[in-house]
Formats: structure tokens, sequence, C-alpha cells
């Protein structure tokens, strides 16, 4: 009977102790994590970018600056999510594309922070600007590894299905360290870029060399020139730490989609279906061979098509990348969606620049060729938009 | 063999020598000045000292160790033994109104050897002491009283060591005094020390924080900017309600000048300190608590992560619930306390969005204590933090388990 006791003490004590630690919240509750099947190699490198992308801070002392918009890439990832208008960046340039007309001003990116005794970067004179918001970094990795020929596939840049819509690619003179994929699809010697909100990075580890030198003023191999002086200096970051940030950024898993057997989530996505909005925000791709096996021909649901699409006057900032227009804006992915308020302070800071404060607000600031889908949501009933943004919400 | 006899014969008559080193009988204890109401900034010198002989010199320290299983939104490091703390003081009388103490720490085993203090004290009447050498800030109260054995928690709070920057102690000069009336006790310090550095704004925890200067290996060389750090208290005890302290420390953070050339303004650190406590007396319950405010002149074109103002502090309740002998310790207490805890790193608001910024952390610890003697404590705590982002993201969860011993000796 005693024993008895003891061992009852015991589990008891065991079990309450679990319930005083706090557990993990739930796959899909977070953004932050490996996609699975990552090797064991794979998983230390993958901590190792973490470590680089969460936890380095910089500072006057290993080469912050001396102008720069953040100190590390977490002040704008938080928890790997969307940013939030304390970290929105700011691009000038001009309202054509004939390239950036403004970089030997300190262009293209404006680094409105300085460390103490330096100035910050003002927007020079007759430049056009717009700011972005900071994305999320999730599932990168698989929209990487989506064939140059799907995304072509999907372009349509004449509108010759009539359907009002004409996304393509934007096309873009890839920097010299940059590796083309193999079939890489080109058009007058150019490549597609995928990432950015004008998709004016090419891969990953464009956007990653550039965020280092552009976001936090960091010279790398990959980018070494001191934005400040634009001259070239030692690299401030090692190239190792800059391939574990590019393989942490490919190797984070995709957001996983909550409650996805609810009737009114699975409704409501028959209603973006049929409203259009699934003609831009593709629902489902698939991705080729990969060096990572985890990432190698893998069928997934971003809902983004990848490509550039004129959004009408209301969202034209009259500034240019690449081969961009100013009107023209990379579909973003949706999934995630639902998490924004986590990394956003528990609010809603949307499209390129956050001015949308509500899903709902960003549908209804579509114009160009959402024109179309925007006016399908407008007239739906309001219980099928409440499923339709039930939905949205459940990426 | 003969080498082993003569082994054997050698480490007999080494231990017997040592074992007649330590003979306890040539040690004595010097007895706690209990004549007096003690003040926090008394906490120096109102230590266990033991003393050889009628040697001027007394030796004393203080040892922290302990287990920790902490878990972090499901992850945890698992099971770690600490040893926190091993602190060594050495004190003696120079002269009659002429003394010295030191104090060296080793923290994480031998991975920080700090001297936290190391003064000489010149008495010229009560009122008016001299003190000079490496000193103690008296900001608040934990700084100068943080002795590990006081405390009935294993962890430092947090206010004191990730907003203030206990133990912080530089270089410098200063003046102290003391008045008892009756059942009052006045007393001040201010002193002029070396100070702050640009590590306030330029350190690896991306945010506004004072202790990053500690990591200065210089910093009792010389003085970062040539501006002194000042630091000021006033104290007054009440043998019935307890007692009240208020605290100044500011100076220059920044370099704002090399070889002559200007490179910045001056931008200053102020930090105001209240503190207090007291034992009920009617249940014996020891109240003990703390709080600061930090204002630091960050540069406009610098980020908001990095915070103007910051809040934060702590109190401590603390409840004997068994004053009998337990396993022959004839003074054996058992106490049950908690702490509750606060820190905003970054007070304001997003000027982008006049939304308030968050970065602060909230900690409920409660704990039971066994003190076989009022110089030995075991302690077994329960931590839950609550921590938010600058932005305000829902907070992070850390909660776990604490078992730790700390003694003089």
């Amino acid at each position: 009977m005693k024993k008895l006791f003891i061992i009852f003490f015991l589990v008891t004590g065991i079990v309450a102790c679990q319930k005083l630690l706090p557990g993990a919240p739930g796959d899909d509750e977070i953004l932050d994590g490996p996609i699975e099947g990552l090797t064991a190699e794979q998983n230390l490198v993958f901590l190792r970018g973490d470590i680089a992308f969460n936890d380095d801070v910089f500072t006057p002392a290993n080469g912050l600056g001396p102008i720069f918009v953040a100190t590390s890439c977490a002040s704008c990832h938080a928890g790997d999510g969307k940013g939030h208008p304390f970290t929105m960046l700011t691009r000038f340039g001009q309202t054509d594309v004939t390239g950036n007309q403004f970089l030997h001003l300190g262009g293209p990116q404006l680094q409105h922070r300085a460390i103490p005794g330096f100035q910050p970067e003002q927007i020079p004179a007759g430049a056009t600007f717009a700011k972005f918001m900071p994305p999320a970094n999730t599932g990168l990795g698989l929209l990487d590894a989506v064939p140059d020929a799907v995304l072509a596939g999907l372009s349509d840049e004449n509108d010759i299905n009539g359907d009002g819509i004409s996304g393509r690619p934007n096309w873009l003179s890839i920097p010299v360290y940059a590796v083309p994929r193999p079939a890489s699809v080109l058009q007058n010697g150019k490549y597609m870029g995928r990432f950015g909100k004008k998709a004016a990075a090419y891969d990953l580890l464009q956007q990653t060399a550039n965020a280092y030198n552009q976001d936090i003023g960091i010279a790398s191999v990959f980018e070494p020139n001191d934005t400040y002086s634009g001259l070239p200096i030692d690299p401030e970051v090692s190239t190792q730490i800059v391939n574990d940030v590019v393989f942490y950024l490919k190797t984070l898993k995709p957001p996983v989609q909550r409650n996805q057997q609810d009737a009114d989530i699975q409704s409501g996505r028959q209603v973006f279906l049929n409203t259009g909005c699934g003609n831009c925000h593709t629902p489902q791709l698939t991705t080729g061979f990969s060096p990572v096996a985890a990432l190698s021909n893998r069928t997934f649901f971003p809902y983004t098509d990848m490509l550039l699409h004129d959004m009408g006057p209301g969202l034209n900032d009259g500034y240019t990348e690449g081969s961009a227009a100013t009107a023209e804006w990379k579909t973003p992915a949706l999934w995630g969606l639902g998490l924004s308020k986590n990394s956003q302070g528990g609010q809603y800071f949307l499209l390129h620049d956050g001015r949308a404060r509500s899903i709902e607000e960003a549908i209804t600031l579509h114009a160009g060729e959402g024109s179309q889908s925007k006016n399908n949501f407008q007239q739906l009933a309001p219980a099928d938009k409440a499923r339709l943004i039930k939905f949205l919400e459940s990426l | 063999m003969k080498k082993i006899y003569l082994f054997i014969f050698f480490f007999c008559w080494v231990t017997s020598t040592v074992t007649a080193q330590v003979d306890p009988s040539l040690l004595r204890r010097i007895p706690q000045d209990t004549s007096k109401p003690q003040l926090n900034m008394d906490a120096v010198y109102n230590r266990p000292f033991l003393q050889a002989g009628k040697l001027p010199v007394a030796l004393g320290g203080y040892a922290e160790a302990n287990y920790q299983y902490l878990q972090q939104d499901g992850v945890t490091e698992g099971h770690q033994f600490q040893m926190r703390r091993l602190t060594l003081f050495v004190s003696s009388s120079i002269a009659n109104r002429i003394k010295f103490l030191s104090e060296i720490e080793f923290e994480d085993g031998t991975k920080e050897i700090n001297i936290e203090f190391a003064s000489v004290d010149i008495e010229f009447n009560p009122l008016l002491n001299f003190r000079g050498g490496i000193v103690m800030n008296p900001i608040g109260a934990f700084n100068q009283n943080h002795d590990g054995p006081k405390w009935e928690f294993v962890d430092r709070p947090l206010s004191a060591t990730q907003m203030l920057p206990a133990t912080f102690s530089n270089v410098g000069f200063g003046l102290y005094g003391k008045q008892y009336r009756k059942d009052w006790v006045y007393a001040y310090e201010v002193y002029l020390t070396n100070g702050f550095d640009d590590r306030v704004i330029a350190n690896g925890e991306n945010k506004t924080f004072l202790p990053a200067t500690k990591e200065n290996p210089d910093r009792f060389e010389e003085s970062f900017n040539g501006s002194p750090l000042v630091t000021g208290k006033v104290a007054l005890r009440n043998n019935k309600a307890g007692e009240l302290g208020l605290s100044y420390m500011g100076g220059v953070y920044n370099k704002y000048q090399e070889d002559g050339l200007r490179l910045d303004k001056k931008r200053r650190v102020n930090v105001f300190a209240i503190d207090f406590n007291t034992t009920v007396s009617k249940t014996k319950t020891v109240v003990n608590g703390e709080w600061a405010w930090v204002k630091v002149d960050v540069p406009d074109t610098y980020s908001e992560q990095f915070g103007e103002k910051q809040q934060g502090g702590f109190i401590d309740l603390v409840q004997p619930v068994f004053k009998k002998p337990v396993f022959g310790f004839e003074k054996s207490v058992i106490n049950v306390a908690l702490r509750l805890e606060y820190v905003d790193w970054n007070k304001g608001k997003f000027s982008a969005t006049g939304s308030n910024i968050a970065d602060d952390i909230f900690s409920l610890v409660p704990a039971i204590s066994w003190r076989p003697g009022a110089q030995t404590v075991l302690r077994l705590n329960y931590r839950y933090n609550w921590q938010k982002d600058i932005l305000g993201n829902p907070a992070s969860k850390l909660a776990g388990f604490q078992f730790g011993i700390a003694t003089y000796f």
C-alpha cells in the first residue's frame, strides 16, 4: 500500500511538473521551424542559420551601418513573420524601367537610420519611392525550387486568354555570384526574378546578401560595397554565415493551414476560387529537383504565382525595380496570412506597404488586374465574405 | 616499497600539519553588528567574517550553486547544474577608523572574474567617511546588498541584472555618513566614478541595455569618455517602519570627443531608484522591493529598437513558517516566499503607428527555502516568465524549477 502511495505521488508530481512547464505552440500556430525531412547534417546548418538570423545583432563594432535600417535580421522578421511599420523599408528610384538612376546617390534603398555621429540618408531630389513592408520568410525554399517553366506557364503577359489578368515575370540581369537554376527560362538574356515585392531578387542568396548590405549596412564578398561611402570594403560577415542564412531561409517550413476540415473554411476556399482570387494567388505549385531532398518534387500551397501584376493607380507608387512597372507588384503568397498578426504586434499591416489594416481592406484596395476579383468579392453575400475571410485567416 | 612508505609518512605529516593550521579554535567568527539598525549600505561590511587569532585581517566569502530545469515554449536545455558564484572577501583594519575591504567574485566557474569591491574607508566622523577604490555604485538596494545567501531566490532580480547592471562597481571616490536618532537612522552616500560606455546602445541584446557596460574590460583602467558618473543615495530607517532609499546614478555614456575632435553631443544615462524593506512585526513577513527608472539619450537617428525610457523592479515577500530545530540545526527556519518582478526595456510608442512599444517581461517566482542557520540557505524555486518582444507579439513563456544552495563560509 505504501509503495502504491509513493508511485501515485511520483506520477502525480511528474505530471504536475509537466503541466507547469510551457508547452510548444502547435506547428500550425508558428512560422518558425525547419521543413520536415532534413537530415541531421542539414539540421545543423539550419541551426547555424537560425542563430545568425535570429540572434546575431550588429553594432558599430561588428560592422553596423554606419547608415542602416535595422540592427539584425530578426528585427524586421519577428518569428519569421511579416514586419511592422517600424521596420518598413523605403526604396527610391524613378518611374521608368531603364534601371535605377539613383544608385550613385545611395539607391535603391534608403538607410534612414545611422549610428551616432553620422547622418542618415535622405531621398534625393527628383527620386520617386515606395515603402516596403518586410515579408514573412517561410516556405521560401519551396518557392525557390519551382522550375522557371512552371512560372512561364502561368504567365500570360498579353492576356491571350482574355481574363483581364496578364501576369509576367520580372526579367532581370542577375549578379555575378548568382548561379542560374537548371533549365532557366530566359528572355533577351535576362532571368526570372522571384523574391521581393517586385520580384527583383533572383534567388535567396541575392536576397540575403542584399538584405545584409542594404538593411544592416554589412558588406560581404557578394555585396562588397559600403552603403555609406559606396566604396568596396572588407567583408563584415563571413561567406559561411551568409550561406547558412540562405540555407535557413530555404528550409524554413511552409506555414501549416489550420482547421482544414472546417466546413466554413472549405466553403470559403471555394468562394476564393469562384471570385477569381486564385487566378493570381495560384493555390498549388510543385517544385522540381532540389539538392535538398526535403524540397524536391513537392506539391505545396502558397497561393501565389510569383508573377508581376498591374494593381492599378491606387497602388502605383511611381517606383520601378528591374522590368517591373510602377503599378506592378508580385503576387504575395497568402500562406501564413492568418498568422500575420502574431508577428505584427496583434494587428494587420497588409499589402506591400502595410496600408491595409484588415484582409477585407486589402482585397478592396485591389485594382487593375485585380479589379474583377475585387468586384466579385464586393458582390458576395455577407456570409460568403465571412467564409472567404475565415478561409484566408486559416492559411 | 620504500618509496610508498615514505609517501605515506609524508602525506600523514602534511595532513596533520594542515589540520593544525585550520584548527577551528584558532579561528573566530566576527559577530555581526546587531547593536544598531543596519541599512543596505552596510551590507558590504555586514557579513560573517572569520578572523585568525588577533590578526587584523578577516576573511569571508560565499558560494552559490544550483540545479535548474527550465523550458521555453516547449524547448528545454535539459538538466543544468551551475556554479553561479564563488565570492571571496578580505577585510582589514589598517588603523583605528581606517579599514579596507575587497570582494572578488568568480562567476560561472572562472568565466567571469571580477573585483566587485576594493576600497579603503577612512572615518573622519560618523557623518563623514571617505571611501576610495573600486566602489559599488549605490543605485537601488540590490546592487549593494546582493550576497546570494541573503536571498530566498536562486536568480537575482531581473530588474537588477537585466535593466540595472548589478553588480555594478567602478573606480572612484566618495563620501558617506550615517546618523542615529532614537528609532531613526539617516544616511547618505555620494560617489564620483568611471561610468557607462556606448555599449549601452550597441550590444548583443539589441536593446538599450545598461549591463552591457560591464563587458568593457578597460573600465577599471580608464574612463570611456572622461566624464564621471555621479551616484548618490539617501536612506532612512525607522526601527518599526523599515528602510526607504532613494538613489540616483547619472553620467555621459558616449564618446563625444576624441583627440580634441568633437564626435557627437554628450549623451546621458540617468537612473532613479526607490527601495524599501521592512518586517511586518505581527506576522514576521519580510517585504523587500526596489523600482527603478532609466532614461537614456538615444540618438534620434538610431533605431526605436533602443528605448529611451525603461522601468522595472521587484518585490519579495518572505514568510517564515517553521522555526524549530530540524535535523539538529537549532536555528533552522523554513520560509515560503514569492517574488513578483517586471521590466519594461522600452517604454514609449512607435512613431510610425502610435501604438505602445512592448519589449517587457513579467515574472512570478514562488519559493520554499530552508535555512539551517542564518548563513546558509537551501531554496526551491518555481519560475514563470512572460516575455513580449518589441512589437507586443504573443508572449514567449519560460518556466521551470530551480534548486540551489548558497552559503557564507
